[in-house]
């Protein structure tokens, strides 16, 4: 198994799509431990993350190493039965959605991508989330860190209006919040009242990983 | 303007409220720079544009030959002031985005106040805002959703992200652009016209025997009704120009504000991103189905670069607007931009050019690592505007200064959370860096939705202040 986990790792960090699904498909085949592959993959993912934050990897290699990931997750899915792939212990939890008003989502779903990469659980709330939306989301899960996207000019009022309404709930304190989009900047961190804002999806997990104390 | 909110309509086409039909083009065998004169000789005397004082026409007159001074990289009196507005003249006059979509009057009152308050260097076309709800809601257009149909009333309108062509659609349309936006494309994205996947394509049109059965599809409920649709929606748009178009012409011919947007056209890697395969789509054929990716790109450069020509012959404007999107830093790595984005958009610019037009390039996001390339010695000197958002304008001065003209970057954060001295200093040092030796236009970094009307107001002071040549 070691010999063809360190092949796999290899050959998703390498971007060899088929290799790395014939691989997985193979060790599955040979009887190998379901949970130790999807535990190769995950290595593999951060890996690749860790090139995307060093300028290496850009768009296409996250995105295909997403498509790899839930190729071999599917096929993980259809050979043990529910419950079998129980989770590891996580570093934190984040709730994240794009605010109120703004519909993009890419964003804020390779942040999600790489947040769950790295060893978070992510709660993501979609698009066009209003503030109660965040502050029910941060009472029921209790997460360490909100993070907040969007892409447009017009969706800096409704960040702010989000971190008031924390406010406003007695949650601030609870949690870090950080916000994230092409039309962000630190003035914006100021304007929203936000701790910290990521100029792309690496320093999202940055920041995250700090406030967990990782 | 942000990925996948790519604007279509071409501002300043049909000036004073009549539709026209497209010229004809009569400049063959001109060189590309007597077209490029010719072109710009009416663009300074525009036909369609009556003024209502001789002070209107002077300004108007100034202001467009300020534009191209610093197109062709001269110094002029003083450095054009040229924002880049979206829904801002609502959000300023006080109406929600609904309303200026759905309000011509509401639209003209606040386009008019936006114009007459700030006084900028160039039109903030209407057209933009609002490119005729009606049109949309008889064809049931699912690419985007607006105010009143999936976001709220203040929100302008935004694409949905999807991937309309399919993976393994790359054949169809390389073989028939046409064809496979009529039969494949266009059935997804309007509701209305979804039966128009039975259509067969119009190139089978060659013998009488395969006429009849070529109508045969058309004759069909489901076809006639689409068909039907199709009629309302152009005569809704045809309502929309007359009533959009009157507004420009008043405000050009009141104030003397010239439009630097004549046309509009994108890079075939955007055109395919955006709105065919979406960003998962294109970024993923990268390594799965690169070839056809190329392959559908050099098919899309001709269709890119008849787009924005014909649409600058009939506005009688020569700027054509393309908005970069998804070959930015952080999108592309070097290698990939150089390979899959670069060369088609290049062959789109030098296209266009050939035209006698002026492509101005909105360069979104930052170009840091690759800005070399829009330096490329085969692009003619002084035919390009190059608009900069968050990219280093020292380093563009550094390797576009005296090659092609460039505009930028007053970052809209700062107009939005800043103060007005903020905005003044920023608006100062940039020209102090940048703007002393001409062929530089002040614009914003971004597309204006919302911004304090005093930071606003600074910076279009503060550029006509600090840009004064001596």
């Amino acid at each position: 198994m070691d010999r063809t986990r360190g092949a796999l790792v290899e050959a998703i960090v390498g971007m060899r799509e088929k290799e790395a699904v014939d691989l997985a498909r193979a060790l599955l085949d040979a009887g190998g431990d379901p949970l130790e592959l999807l535990d190769a993959c995950r290595e593999a993912v951060e890996a690749v993350g860790q090139r995307f934050e060093k300028g290496e990897y850009f768009l296409p290699e996250l995105m295909l190493a997403g498509e790899i990931l839930a190729q071999i997750s599917g096929m993980v899915k259809a050979r043990v039965a529910a419950g079998a792939t129980a989770r590891e212990k996580r570093l934190g939890r984040v709730v994240i959605g794009t605010v109120k008003g703004d519909i993009h989502d890419i964003g804020k779903n390779i942040v999600s991508f790489l947040l769950d990469a790295n060893g978070f659980e992510v709660i993501d709330l979609g698009v066009d989330v209003p503030p109660e939306r965040f502050v029910e989301a941060v009472r029921e899960f209790e997460p360490q860190v909100v993070g907040m996207s969007c892409l447009l000019t017009l969706a800096y009022d409704p960040m702010k209006e989000t971190v008031r309404a924390l406010e406003d709930a007695g949650l601030r304190d609870r949690v870090k919040v950080m916000i994230g989009g092409a039309a962000t900047n630190d003035q914006i961190r100021v304007y929203t009242g936000a701790d910290a804002w990521g100029k792309d999806a690496a320093e999202a997990v940055s920041l995250a990983r700090a406030w967990v104390g990782r | 303007m942000g990925q996948g909110r790519g604007r279509g309509g071409f501002p300043g086409s049909g000036l004073g409220g009549e539709v026209r039909a497209m010229p004809a083009e009569n400049r063959n065998g001109l060189s590309a720079d007597q077209k490029y004169e010719e072109r710009f000789r009416a663009w300074m005397c525009p036909a369609n544009v009556r003024f209502a004082t001789p002070e209107a026409e002077k300004s108007y007159k100034q202001r467009a030959q300020r534009i191209k001074d610093v197109i062709e990289l001269k110094k002029p009196d003083r450095i054009p002031v040229c924002p880049v507005v979206g829904f801002f003249p609502a959000k300023y006059a006080g109406i929600t985005a609904r309303e200026a979509m759905y309000d011509y009057e509401k639209l003209g009152a606040a386009w008019k106040k936006y114009h007459q308050d700030f006084l900028p260097d160039s039109l903030a076309s209407c057209m933009l805002a609002s490119p005729g709800n009606k049109v949309f809601e008889i064809l049931d257009y699912r690419l985007y959703r607006w105010p009143g149909h999936g976001t709220p009333p203040d929100t302008p309108y935004q694409c949905v992200e999807g991937e309309y062509m399919r993976e393994d659609e790359y054949d169809a349309l390389i073989r028939d652009p046409s064809g496979y936006w009529m039969r494949f494309y266009l059935p997804r994205i309007f509701g209305a016209l979804e039966a128009w996947g039975l259509l067969a394509p119009f190139t089978d049109l060659v013998e009488m025997p395969f006429t009849s059965p070529f109508l045969v599809p058309i004759g069909m409920p489901q076809v006639q009704r689409s068909f039907e649709a199709l009629l309302e929606a152009g005569r809704a748009a045809v309502e929309w120009l007359q009533a959009v178009a009157a507004i420009d012409a008043e405000i050009m011919g009141t104030l003397g504000v010239p439009s630097v947007i004549g046309g509009f056209t994108k890079a075939p890697f955007d055109i395919l991103g955006d709105t065919l395969r979406g960003t998962r789509g294109i970024m993923l054929d990268i390594y799965r189905r690169p070839g056809k990716l190329l392959e559908a790109m050099e098919r899309l450069v001709p269709v890119a670069v008849e787009m924005g020509v014909r649409a600058a012959t009939t506005s009688g404007n020569p700027i054509v607007f393309i908005p970069l999107h998804k070959g930015a830093d952080g999108f592309l790595s070097r290698e990939n931009f150089a390979k899959f984005y670069w060369p088609t958009l290049k062959a789109v610019l030098l296209g266009l050019i050939g035209e006698g037009l002026v492509p101005w390039v909105f360069v979104e996001g930052s170009y840091n690592q690759r800005l070399d390339f829009l330096a490329d010695p085969d692009l003619p000197r002084g035919r390009i505007v190059w608009m900069f958002d968050q990219t280093d304008m020292v380093r563009v001065k550094e390797l576009l200064g005296g090659v092609a003209c460039f505009a930028g970057n007053v970052p809209v954060t700062v107009l939005k959370a800043g103060t007005p001295e903020e905005v003044r200093q920023y608006v100062r040092d940039l020209i102090e860096k940048v703007g002393q030796d001409g062929g530089f236009i002040l614009a914003t970094g971004g597309v204006v939705d919302d911004a304090e009307p005093e930071n606003f107001r600074a910076m279009i002071e503060a550029g006509k202040e600090y840009g004064v040549y001596r």
